[in-house]
């Protein structure tokens, strides 16, 4: 992924997130305390575990339908980042060779379990926790962690960070085209160059933080950033959470997969 | 680090040890913070973000790295600060381009945090950079430090990656995989991070001052702090390792399961064995990480849980539910879609 395509994949999180639908409504806190919930949840799966990770695809799934966030968009994501997973995970198959029999006769590596355990994990962490932000823009994330007790510095820190990444990002964006249009092939694009382009990078960071205290401070900044936007938790979000967590409960302690294609096979036999 | 590589002990002993600092880290800044520096260091953040998305060609090798900036921060901003700007820096990272992810994020801001803030500045690069007018000693004190700094995460990650136990990978091969690639990392991230002090001392050398005139209030870090990290530290790994230890009779179990076959096992899966399972499941919650010792009565009941559906007779019934779920959640999914168009 070149440069600007980092660029714009932020910026259309950041779109997404204002959009007006009954998930991007529910309130921040509440949409991070669940999914927490969520997450914990499914990595406390015992390592082989594939059949009853299946039934935990709804909540993102109904994330993404309710909230209209794009599927493609989602899966471009989680593909960009599974190498790692997959680059450790690879080796269970080869490492854990214990015969496991699916049906009568055909048996496979209990490795490739515990492999593709990890690949339904990682689908369904990544997925969630992106559908967290695109569906509850990151400054109402911020607000939620402030009202839920982490530090304020630390609070502001993020929303500072978030407001300048855009600007930050942008000047990056001319010097690295200036850089890539002098330089052909790979001539320039070595490490002394990079030093240079951070550093300036650098000093024009610091004069521009600067700037800002300047700015802010006529606007009467004190060290701290209020908010004028006041959540409250309403009925509907209660509903949200209990029901979420009666699901997670349901398909984390009783094998609901399992009893279904048994009560099927039953039928059909 | 990712979270399907996790296990829930793992990751919340990181989470805890990370929020713990963090707390710590902003109430020590907040003592002696002038207002100045709240900008300074929001911008620094996106400065560090902006910056580890150019690419520069690796020499030799024709492939292209980021870095990732531990040491460069501490040096610019002093632990604390730097520590809450890394932090923040990994969450954004984790929010927006799901970049390890929210649970590993524990893991992550203690891997790239932690180290280079509260052990490879103090440590090693104040002690060899010294007042930090000699260049050569900058760039000794930074490639070091950057390379201790990488070596103790790269190996937290194999630790965590090992005791949450959902890896194959034996301890030796991981560690083998990863310290090397981290040193030549460290390398090159070192020399970088020196070229970028020099360049900045050389062209705006207040800004580096300033940061030390700061230097009395934190007052680097003393002897007691360096222990009580270290502290810290040991009953992290003490806890996650004793973790570790009560999981690992499952595996023995497994491996004893392994050479007896499974077959007679499978069709006993159907009657008390499965009462009991479900039993078992509902009173423990994470059946692989409870303290209790492991049921000792039959062996058959205390293999189910850790896996359940992988016996022959419940995986087919496993795989016909399996199918009929996902058909189930795509129908509502296509559902809600179409609905919402109309």
């Amino acid at each position: 992924m070149n440069f600007d395509e980092k660029y714009y994949n932020i910026g259309f999180l950041d779109q997404l997130s204002y959009k007006n639908t009954f998930v991007h409504r529910l309130d921040p806190r509440i949409k991070l305390i669940v999914t927490l919930l969520f997450l914990f949840t499914v990595i406390s799966f015992s390592k082989y575990e594939i059949v009853a990770l299946l039934p935990f695809f709804l909540y993102p799934v109904l994330l993404m339908t309710i909230g209209e966030i794009p599927l493609m968009f989602i899966l471009k994501k989680v593909a960009l980042v599974s190498p790692f997973a997959i680059f450790i995970g690879i080796f269970n198959p080869l490492l854990d060779s214990g015969q496991v029999f699916i049906f009568k006769g055909l048996a496979i590596s209990a490795g490739w379990l515990s492999f593709f355990s990890i690949l339904i994990k990682f689908t369904l962490t990544v997925s969630t926790a992106l559908l967290l932000v695109a569906t509850t823009s990151f400054p109402g994330v911020c607000h939620a962690l402030r009202q839920l007790g982490v530090p304020s510095l630390f609070v502001s820190q993020l929303l500072f960070l978030y407001r300048y990444i855009f600007v930050l990002m942008e000047e990056t964006m001319r010097i690295v085209r200036a850089r890539n249009m002098r330089s052909f092939e790979q001539h320039g694009k070595g490490i002394k160059v990079f030093v240079r382009i951070v550093g300036i990078l650098f000093i024009r960071t610091v004069e521009r933080a600067e700037r800002v205290y300047y700015a802010m401070l006529s606007r009467g900044f004190q060290g701290d950033m209020p908010t004028l936007k006041r959540f409250h938790i309403k009925a509907g979000d209660l509903v949200f959470a209990v029901s979420v967590a009666v699901f997670l409960y349901i398909f984390r302690f009783y094998p609901a997969t399992e009893i279904l294609g048994r009560f099927v096979q039953g039928v059909f036999s | 680090m990712a979270d399907a590589l996790l296990s829930p002990a793992v990751g919340a002993t990181m989470w805890a040890g990370s929020m713990a600092t963090l707390g710590y880290s902003s109430k020590k800044l907040k003592e002696n913070i002038d207002n100045k520096t709240i900008p300074l260091m929001g911008v620094m953040g996106a400065f560090i973000f902006a910056a580890m998305m150019i690419n520069f060609t690796i020499p030799g090798t024709g492939s292209s790295g980021h870095i990732a900036g531990g040491i460069l921060l501490t040096v610019m901003l002093r632990p604390y600060a730097a520590f809450l700007v890394l932090a923040s820096v990994l969450m954004v990272q984790a929010l927006f381009f799901a970049d390890g992810g929210l649970l590993a994020l524990g893991c992550n801001i203690w891997n790239m945090g932690f180290y280079p803030c509260f052990l490879a500045y103090p440590l090693i690069y104040k002690p060899i950079a010294g007042d930090g007018t000699s260049a050569k000693r900058i760039y000794i004190a930074a490639i070091v430090s950057v390379i201790i700094a990488l070596q103790l995460g790269a190996f937290s990650v194999v630790l965590e990656t090992l005791l949450s136990g959902r890896s194959e990978l034996p301890f030796g091969t991981f560690a083998l995989l990863m310290q090397p690639i981290h040193l030549a990392i460290g390398f090159v991230e070192g020399i970088i991070t020196a070229g970028i002090i020099s360049y900045v001392k050389k062209v705006r050398p207040e800004i580096l001052e300033a940061s030390n005139t700061l230097r009395p209030l934190n007052a680097g870090i003393s002897l007691k702090k360096v222990l009580a990290a270290f502290v810290i530290l040991a009953v992290v790994t003490g806890g996650a390792l004793s973790w570790f230890a009560s999981t690992h009779p499952d595996g023995l179990e497994w491996s004893i399961q392994k050479v007896t076959g499974k077959r007679e096992l499978a069709e006993q899966t159907n009657g008390a064995a499965s009462l009991f399972r479900d039993i078992q499941e509902k009173t423990a919650f994470l059946p692989d990480y409870n303290f209790k010792p492991v049921v000792k009565e039959e062996p058959k009941e205390n293999e189910a849980p850790a896996w359940p559906g992988i016996e022959a007779g419940t995986s087919v019934a496993g795989i016909v539910g399996g199918a009929i779920v996902l058909m189930f959640i795509l129908f509502i999914g296509f559902g809600i879609r179409l609905f919402k168009k109309q």
